[in-house]
């Protein structure tokens, strides 16, 4: 424990992600983060952080700019490489998926920054799965929406109940092979080119 | 015969990545059995990466960015091989109007002459640095790319030493006219359409083009993973006399609307088709409506501008070496010569019957018009090749030429 507490840059355009970067850090027990999330005067920040080890998301296109950074700037006082042992290709493999990378200085040892990377890498995993159900989900009601609709025109057009307008959809979706509110949202579609409908 | 081969291919959205583009759009990798997946990405450092792990078996690159990676200079390397060039040409210098101003007002004109323009920025930037102000700072794509040494050599040739006189930075294509409005920059060297982006909004100048500073002159390159092509050798010549043919289809004039269409697509470059025409017709707006043709702007096909010559690669190499990335050896430079591979080129596309090189590597600027070469097949022309200096490049002289370019800059 004798160790001093690393300082911890995390760079990350995407707010929500970096907030849950920075929980899991400090859940940790690491106190010295600081999240950026426009690179605009970043030599000049990194210069008085003096960051021990810089977590940075792969979509950034600023990636270029700050690995030269990293090799040539006077800003850094310390040089800064890539994270990883790099014969560990299972660790660079899970980064590269998660879509995460690291640099730390030189010299920080490989143990103390591979708990840093697998948290990183894990959050990521988290968020990618958090932003991939929360747009099913919306998918899933809008979708529900579209059927809403889809049976009140049936029901109106052509009298049907709202079980038989429902059971109309999922026959005709069955037999074009489609989903129901892809059927429903041509149906909605049709309907406003043929004439005044309710809700247009 | 449809997907016998499966290749995965990274690329950034740039001009220059039409004719991988054009191989799968076309249909020209279909009909050579080859399924070809292209990945778009952000940064060349992810293009690196993923190409180092296996998810891309080839990429789009920048033409010295193998060399760097087989030389150790990346944080993430692989070896990588080039059997294959994207074109040649396709950048240009564009500088602030409060430069061009400057510049101006010493004797520059919107020629695109290097010369001139050179000798006025070197003018312009006396005159700041007597009047104690900052340098002016110009922005290039990438610290191993031809941006970055073509700046260099054009600003060295007229007496501007690039580590002294001027800050070099880093920017990311799409970002250059923004931070050239917003002041960050004075000025940048970027491929197409980014330098006629800042003229259209008048914030900027094109000062000159790498057509200009070098005629024909080496860009992106297929960059493919060694490993991948040695287990591949069929996959691989398969994909390559795709490339070929979708390269002559991007030169040919009559498919320049198409190519722009397709390249302006959401998924490509999700730009306007009319912002791809200039680098396409050679007809440049330079500032102030001022139009000027420029001959070999961006050459996809014709010249040879496909063959992995190992002199430009060697040029890369003196550059690096010239700049302080990497120390002179004969090992780094048996590297170099081993990382451009015209014979797998010339071994995919022999059953095509087409013009192929017989020498691996040339002296470059030797060819002050254009020439008929010996060949196998059928006749093929190259260059004019000249540097804007009358320098010549021998590849079989590195050292002399490298010694003579340290005397240059260090005077």
């Amino acid at each position: 424990m004798a160790a001093p507490s690393l300082s911890i840059l995390v760079i990350d355009e995407n707010r929500i992600r970096a907030a849950v970067i920075e929980a899991g850090l400090r859940e940790a027990g690491h106190e010295r983060i600081t999240v950026i999330h426009d690179v605009a005067g970043i030599a000049r920040r990194i210069a008085e952080i003096e960051p021990d080890v810089i977590v940075i998301d792969l979509e950034n296109p600023n990636r270029d700019m700050l690995e030269n950074m990293f090799q040539l700037s006077r800003a850094v006082k310390r040089p800064i490489a890539m994270f990883v042992d790099r014969s560990d290709q299972a660790a660079i493999e899970a980064a590269v998926e998660a879509g995460v990378s690291a640099y730390v200085v030189d010299g920080l040892r490989q143990e103390r920054v591979k708990p840093i990377l697998d948290m990183a890498v894990s959050r990521f995993n988290a968020f990618s799965r958090m932003s991939r159900e929360l747009e099913e989900m919306r998918g899933e009601l809008q979708g529900r929406k579209l059927v809403d609709k889809a049976k009140r025109i049936l029901m109106q057009s052509r009298g049907l109940s709202e079980d038989e307008a429902y059971a109309l959809l999922r026959k005709t979706a069955m037999n074009q092979n489609r989903k129901i509110s892809e059927i429903a949202d041509s149906l909605i579609t049709a309907a406003s080119l043929l004439g005044p409908q309710e809700g247009n | 015969m449809a997907g016998q081969f499966h290749v995965d291919a990274g690329f950034m959205p740039l001009f220059d990545s039409a004719v991988l583009i054009a191989a799968r759009e076309i249909g020209f990798a279909e009909r050579e059995g080859v399924d070809l997946t292209l990945h778009r990405e952000t940064s060349w450092a992810n293009i690196r990466d993923r190409i180092a792990i296996g998810h891309f078996d080839v990429a789009h690159m920048l033409g010295p960015m193998p060399i760097a990676c087989n030389l150790g200079l990346t944080p993430l390397s692989s070896d990588t091989i080039v059997p294959f060039a994207l074109g040649l040409g396709g950048n240009c210098i564009t500088v602030s109007n409060a430069v061009w101003e400057g510049m101006q007002a010493l004797g520059a004109e919107p020629d695109l002459d290097p010369m001139k323009a050179g000798a006025a920025l070197r003018g312009f930037i006396a005159e700041r640095s007597a009047a104690g102000r900052d340098p002016l700072r110009f922005a290039v794509t990438h610290p191993h790319s031809g941006h970055h040494y073509e700046l260099g050599y054009w600003l060295a040739a007229c007496g501007i030493d690039p580590r002294r006189d001027v800050d070099i930075v880093i920017v990311p294509p799409p970002f250059m006219a923004d931070a050239l409005a917003a002041g960050r920059i004075d000025g940048y060297c970027v491929g197409e359409p980014w330098n006629s982006a800042s003229v259209a909004r008048g914030t900027g100048h094109i000062a000159t083009v790498k057509a200009a500073i070098w005629r024909n002159s080496p860009e992106k390159v297929l960059g493919v993973r060694k490993s991948w092509a040695e287990d591949n050798d069929a996959g691989l010549a398969a994909l390559l006399r795709a490339l070929h043919l979708a390269a002559r289809w991007c030169q040919d004039p009559r498919n320049h609307a198409d190519l722009a269409g397709l390249m302006a697509r959401p998924e490509f470059l999700g730009l306007p088709p009319d912002m791809q025409m200039p680098v396409l017709s050679g007809q440049l707006n330079v500032g102030d409506g001022m139009l000027r043709r420029v001959e070999d702007l961006f050459v996809p096909f014709d010249k040879a501008a496909n063959f992995p010559w190992k002199s430009h690669a060697l040029w890369f190499y003196t550059q690096m070496v010239r700049w302080g990335q990497i120390e002179h050896s004969a090992a780094h430079a048996q590297i170099v010569r081993e990382c451009y591979r015209p014979d797998l080129y010339r071994a995919a596309l022999k059953p095509l019957g087409v013009a192929l090189p017989g020498a691996n590597a040339k002296v470059e600027g030797a060819l002050k018009t254009a020439t008929p070469v010996g060949s196998a097949g059928a006749s093929l022309v190259l260059g004019p090749d000249g540097f804007f200096d009358g320098q010549m490049f021998d590849p079989d002289r590195i050292e002399d030429y490298m010694a003579s370019q340290q005397a240059a800059t260090s005077v």
